[in-house]
Parts: structure tokens; sequence; C-alpha cells
């Protein structure tokens, strides 16, 4: 990763930008990169690993873009990460040859907390002061000189949401690589200091060498930190003895570990500001108080609240509906263009119903993938997020959550898969995993087509109050809210089990409000978008060939391929001589026969037989099995899975009457009919809680970096929805006969 | 003297005497400027009454009463 370009050229530089949250990092990142940027993650935590690259004078520099933070004492594996990072141990990344340290002009008190810690590590180090406009417009004036020499490293003036300033950046990055390090401000009397040098020298003793200075002085400070654990769990014996002393002599000269650290720190960045920067005498109430004021009202905030939420779900329903409709029509218009060139066959099968298929299948999701991406970055940049989370806390911490879980779960109503992208904002561990974990439970859009079908055509159109309520609409209503009730038990259970753990504290920033940058917005969409389709989309592709492949063979397909090719011969014939259509008529219902009695006999079909006891208990027939199997990669299958099954061929949608008179006159081998109403609610409640989409698989493994929260969220929706649809049909046939 | 979630009036100020604790909450609250000396102003509550919002340092910070609890003020 760090060999140079060439042998001539100057080694490629490592440079790490860190900063507060809400400082404008990612738009600097972004304005200092360009639009390709590499994301990962890091080993064995959730943590993104971000990197993009500039050349500027031939030198290369590789920037690493580590997570927003108010401080760099680590308490969890994942807070770990960035600290790593910047003293080089981080295997992924390598040696650190300088830091950009980012921090908000018109906050630049709080921001200077962050880079007193950053200049204890040694490191050539550049200060962007960002949002410089939004200070100026307050009426913050900062002496860029003064600060510059009292902090002796370069401090350059930015405005990255305009560009403007972003060559000063680069060119500052350059040029201090080759200057020497700046000195550590001593925030702390000396004593702290010859107490970190001892606890070094006692490290080196135990076989602990070359442990940085820095690492040294978390361990004083940090009480139960992530390096004290670290440590701990290495020198078990001595190493809490020596520094619990060392505290206690810390204590005496006035040194009360761990309040001293924010007190010195403080201290230093007041007295570092000190006559380098003129505050407004009082701070005057601004345009984004007056905005404030309305939008966190105990009334007209939560009237505004519903509105938003509520226009960004209409906008993502009419905007989106069209497009996705698009997609599948362009993949079935192209599957018959194709189709149409190839001689019917395995090959043209694999191409269209394998290949195409799977390739819309993961197109189908873009639409709204980037439709709530545009809103939840909207949302974001304007600050109304934090917002968003502030009204919504007392209520999602009755289920264990806070308040920032609430818009990823909102999101989750369209699609689960930006829901869980947007869980990233949620920065303790064990909110976020749980909100993942929670996220497909909620009634995502591709669930409505299997309610629609079901309800139609086994409930009874009964309206009440003047045709205003209807039993299909109140149906839906109950279907689309049913896996959000069972996810508040769910919640609190992983809270009290999985996650367990003290509540964490709800201290954020509420940002000013601000215009969303149009180009931030655009490219976070892009970003996201980029990320589903290319870390996702081949898994679910290849699902897809899976089940493809399943429900083709062993069958012998050359029957039915013969009728395909006389139907086409017949319908291209269909335009000159109508009296034709008969004859058609008759060779699609043979061909839907054969397609029928081929799914049957396939792998898919075997399998569906095989597991007809399991869900004999739910009312289920062979039938809804295979449709519920062939579902498992994405629920929206099943309606096509089910026309193929009843003979209509697979191009049916759920209000095909066809189809849900099919369903209705399907019967068990002692003429019973298999479906009723009981049997109807027991797989709209399977299709409610099940895991059936293998791009949310796909995205929970992406975003946990692991395997087994995929799996694990498989298994206990899976079970879940059995469970339910079991209770359901029993007791709706105990109760109905 | 009283603690911050004893601020029931809209633009009531205090000065902060102590951040009670030394656990990892607390140590985010210091660490997120409530340092003793400096002056909190409450901004206002969210509708359903927690958090509560207030200015600290030129910045806004929200707050749930669990945690304004922690920190000891003087009018």
């Amino acid at each position: 990763m760090t060999a140079p370009d060439s042998a001539s050229a100057a080694p490629q530089l490592t440079v790490a930008v860190i900063g507060n949250p809400n400082t404008g990092k990612s738009t600097l990142f972004t304005a200092l990169t360009g639009v390709h940027s590499r994301i990962g993650n890091y080993p064995g935590v959730t943590v993104e690993k971000k990197t993009g690259r500039f050349t500027l004078e031939g030198r290369s520099v590789q920037l690493v873009d580590l997570p927003g933070t108010y401080s760099l004492s680590p308490r969890s594996l994942d807070e770990m990460v960035s600290v790593e990072v910047l003293l080089g141990q981080q295997r992924d990344v390598g040696k650190i040859d300088a830091v950009v340290c980012i921090a908000d002009a018109s906050n630049l008190e709080r921001n200077l907390y962050v880079v007193s810690q950053v200049l204890d590590l040694g490191l050539p180090t550049v200060l962007v002061l960002n949002m410089w406009d939004v200070a100026e417009h307050r009426g913050i004036v900062i002496n860029v000189g003064e600060l510059r020499s009292r902090l002796s490293i370069p401090v350059i003036p930015c405005e990255a949401h305009r560009r403007r300033h972003i060559e000063d950046v680069k060119q500052a990055i350059v040029s201090v690589v080759s200057q020497p390090p700046p000195a550590a401000p001593r925030v702390f009397p000396p004593e702290f200091y010859d107490e970190g040098l001892k606890l070094q020298s006692r490290l080196a003793e135990w076989g602990e060498t070359n442990v940085p200075f820095y690492v040294a002085e978390r361990l004083l400070l940090d009480v139960g930190g992530q390096f004290e654990a670290t440590f701990s769990a290495r020198h078990t014996e001595k190493l809490p003895a020596a520094l619990t002393e060392a505290r206690e002599r810390l204590k005496v000269i006035g040194l009360k570990v761990p309040a001293a650290e924010a007190k010195a720190r403080y201290a230093w960045a007041r007295q570092v500001l000190n006559g380098a920067i003129t505050l407004p005498p009082e701070r005057t109430a601004n345009h984004s108080d007056g905005l404030d004021r309305w939008l966190t009202h105990k009334v007209w905030g939560l009237a505004a609240f519903i509105a938003i939420m509520f226009a960004v779900f209409q906008a993502i329903s009419t905007f989106s509906a069209p497009l996705m409709n698009l997609c599948e029509a362009l993949q079935q218009g192209v599957g018959s263009q194709i189709g149409s060139l190839l001689p019917p066959g395995p090959f043209r099968s694999l191409i269209v119903d394998g290949v195409i298929a799977g390739v819309g299948g993961i197109l189908v999701f873009l639409p709204q993938i980037c439709f709530l991406f545009l809103f939840i970055a909207l949302l974001e940049d304007c600050g109304y997020m934090a917002r968003a989370a502030f009204l919504m806390d007392k209520l999602m911490v009755k289920v264990g959550l806070s308040g920032k879980s609430f818009v990823p779960l909102m999101s989750s109503f369209a699609c689960a898969i930006p829901g869980i992208m947007a869980t990233r904002t949620i920065e303790n561990r064990r909110d976020r995993m749980v909100t993942i974990l929670v996220a497909p439970l909620m009634s995502c859009s591709a669930r409505a087509p299997v309610y629609a079908l079901m309800i139609a055509a086994f409930f009874p159109s009964v309206a009440w109050a003047g045709g205003w309520i209807t039993l299909h609409g109140v149906m839906m209503f109950v279907m689309t809210f049913f896996g959000a009730a069972v996810a508040i038990p769910v919640a609190w259970l992983f809270k009290k089990t999985l996650f367990k753990g003290e509540t964490p504290p709800f201290v954020m920033e509420l940002p000013s409000y601000k215009w969303p940058s149009p180009r931030i917005v655009a490219h976070r969409v892009y970003d996201r978008a980029r990320a589903f389709v290319l870390r996702a989309g081949s898994l679910i592709f290849a699902t897809s060939i899976l089940v493809w492949a399943a429900s083709y063979f062993p069958g012998d397909h050359t029957l039915e391929q013969q009728t395909s090719v006389q139907i086409e011969q017949v319908e291209s014939k269909l335009a000159d001589d109508p009296s034709l259509q008969a004859e058609r008529d008759e060779l699609v219902v043979r061909r839907n026969a054969l397609s029928e009695q081929l799914l049957e006999t396939s792998f898919l079909g075997r399998f569906g037989k095989g597991i007809e006891p399991a869900v004999r208990p739910l009312g289920w027939d062979w039938r809804i099995g295979v449709g519920v199997l062939a579902s498992f990669p994405a629920r929206e299958v099943i309606v096509a899975t089910l026309g193929t099954i009843y003979s209509l061929g697979g191009d049916v949608d759920e209000s095909d009457s066809g189809l849900q008179q099919a369903l209705q006159n399907s019967k068990w081998p002692d003429g019973r009919p298999v479906y009723s109403i009981p049997v109807a609610l027991s797989i709209m409640v399977f299709f409610a809680l099940c895991a059936q989409c293998a791009s949310t698989l796909m995205v929970i493994r992406r975003e946990t970096n692991s395997w087994g929260w995929s799996l694990f969220t498989f298994v206990y929706m899976t079970t879940l929805a059995y469970l339910a649809a079991l209770i359901v049909y029993q007791a709706g046939t105990a109760i109905g006969g | 003297m009283t603690t911050l979630c004893e601020l029931r009036a809209i633009g009531q100020r205090g000065r902060i005497v102590e951040v009670t604790g030394d656990d990892a909450i607390s140590v985010r609250l210091m660490e997120m400027g409530l340092i003793d000396g400096e002056v909190i102003e409450l901004l206002g509550f969210a509708p359903l009454g927690d958090p509560a919002e207030y200015l600290i340092r030129g910045y806004r910070l929200s707050l749930r009463k669990a945690e304004a609890a922690r920190v000891q003020i003087e009018a």
C-alpha cells in the first residue's frame, strides 16, 4: 500500500484526518480526494475504513478518514481504532506521516480539546479551521497568525463546502511532513509527565518495550478505559496496582483522575484562544435559534416532524414506484429481447430467468435506496437529523434504544437496506447492533404485494363509515405495523440479554441549521448506492442464480420449450390472423401446465414436498412451501412463484384476479380448500417476520463486519416467523372451527 | 447548590460547580466542556419533556434528565 509509485518518486504519504463530528470532515475529505474513495472495514470491529488519495507536486498522498470524535480516549475496541491508526499500529494503514485536524471555526474552544490530544502524539499536524464563513458571519474574529505561532503548527482557514482554500490545505499537508513535529503542549503539571515516563519504564521492565508516551498517558488518565483493559489482561497483577498507586500520587498533587484531563485541556484551550479570538459580546439569537424554537416546540415541533416524515415517505413512494416499475419493465424487456435471440434451452433460461432476473433483483432496490439516502443526507446535512433524535428520544428510550435509532428504523419501513446503512450515526455499539437486528422486522415495501394478494383473495370487502374505512384497508394497516409491534419486545429482549450494559448517555450536540450542499448530498447518495451494488450485489446475484438452478433442474424442459417456440410463432402471426387467438391461448395453458409440472419435479419442488410435514402445522401445502422457499432471496418473488405453481405463468401480479381465484380454488387431495382466513393470516404473519431478503443479510454482514450477525438475524427472524405463523394458524382454526 | 436538571425556566442560567461521578458518562460530559466555572443556559425541552437543550461554550448540547442530574450548579 505504501510502496512508492516509481523508483524515483518520493514515497507516498499517509495522512489521517480527524476532528469533532459536525465539522464538515467528510466534506473536506471529499474536497481533497475527489469522488473516488475506498470503503472497507477494519478487522474485528464495526468501524468503517475510508481512504482516498490526491497528488500534489508529484507527491502522492493517501488520506485516511477517521470517525468523527470529541476525544481520543478510547473506551471500546471501536474507539481504539482511531488511536491505533494514529500511533501507526493499525497494520492495514501502516505508519502515519501527518495528521489533519479539522475544527469548526465557529466553535473553536470545544474543538481544540481533541486537537490538544492529537498534539500529544507528536506527529506533524495541520489544523484546518473549517466553516470560516459561518464564524465570520457570527462576528467571530480569529487571528490565524497568532494561533499558528502559539500552536507552532500550520493553521489553515477553510470553507470545504464551497471548495475554498482546499489547495492551501493540500499544500500545508505536503510541506508539514518535512518539518519537525511540534512539541506537545504541556497541559499537565510536570509531575504528570514524570509519572508517564515512570509507567513507560515499568512497562518496559515487564517486556512492553516501545509503548508510546501517549499510551502511558491514556493508561494513567482513563479509569476503566480500553488501554487499561488491554494491558491489564496481559499484566493482571502488576498493572492495576501500579496504576492505582500512580493515580493516588497524582491526586495528592491535585490531579484527580479522570476529571483532571478535561479541566487541564479546556484550560489550555482557553489560554491558547485568549487574545487570539474575539467573540461577539453576547451570543446573539441568530436565524438558527429562531428556527429551532419552532422545530423543537411542544406542538409545532412534533407537527413539523410528522409532516417532514410523511412528506419523505410520500415522496419516496411517488418517485421511486415508477422507477421500480421501470426497472422491472426494463428487466422483462431486456429478458424477452435477449430471449428471442437465443434458442430455447437451459442457456436461455439461465440468462433470462437467472442472470437478468438477478441483476434486476439488485437494481430494483436502487430507486428506494437512492431516494431514502437523498432524504437522510438532506436531513443530516441541514442539521435536522439531530433534532429528530432529540424529539423522539423519550419514545425510543422506552424500547431501550435512543432517539438516534428512530430515523434508521423508520427508513426501514420503505426498505431495511438504507435503514441499516443509516445506523452509522449511532455511536453506541450496543444500540447500533440492536437497531440493525430489528430493522428488518419493519414492514418494507416488498411485503405489501403479499399482503395485498392475501387480503384481496380471502377477506370480504366490507366497508364502514360510509366507505371511508374498509376491512382491506384496516388489514393492510394492521399488517404494516405488525412487524414494528413485534420489534418492540424483540429489541427490549436483545438489550436485556445479548447487548446488556448501562444505558449510553444522550450527550449530543445540536448543530446549527444550514442549507444542505447539493454536492455533498449527491456524493453521499452516490457513495451509498455504489457501496450497496458493489458489496451486496454480487452475493444477491449468486443467490438468485442458485434459486434459478434449483427450480430449473433436473427436469427435462424440451416439451415446454417446444411449446414456447410454438407460442412465439403463433403470436407473430396473430396480428394478421386474429382467428389464431384460441390456438395461442390453448398453447399457453399447456405451457403453463408443463411449467408447473417441471417446478413440482425440480429440486426446489422436491424440497418443498420434503418440508411439507414441517409446514403442515402452519396450514400450508407443498405449493405454499415452494413459494416460501423460492422467496428466501427476495420476498417479492412469492407472487411470481405462486403464478407458476398455479399454472398461470410467472408474469402475474398481486392484483391478478386469476391468481386470487386459483388460490381460492386450491384443494388438498381430500377436497378441502387449502386456503382459509387462518392460512392467509399465517402466510402474512410469516412474511411479516421472516428474513426473506438476501440483500438485507448482505448489508448486515457489511455493517457489522461479520457473517455471524447475518446468520443470527436469519435464524432468529425465521424462527420467530415460524412460531408466530404456527400460533396464528392453530389459534385461528381453533376459534374458527 | 442544585443540579442542572432542576433548571426549569427557559433562559435560566447556572454556573457549573462539579460533574459528579467517575464513570464514562461523567467523563463524556466533561469532555464536552462541562467543567467547573462554566456558565450553562437552558434553551428548552423536547416535546415529550426529555431530553433538554442547553447552551454551553457557545454551542447547543442535548442532555437527558438523568445526565443533567450529575451536573451540580449554582445560580
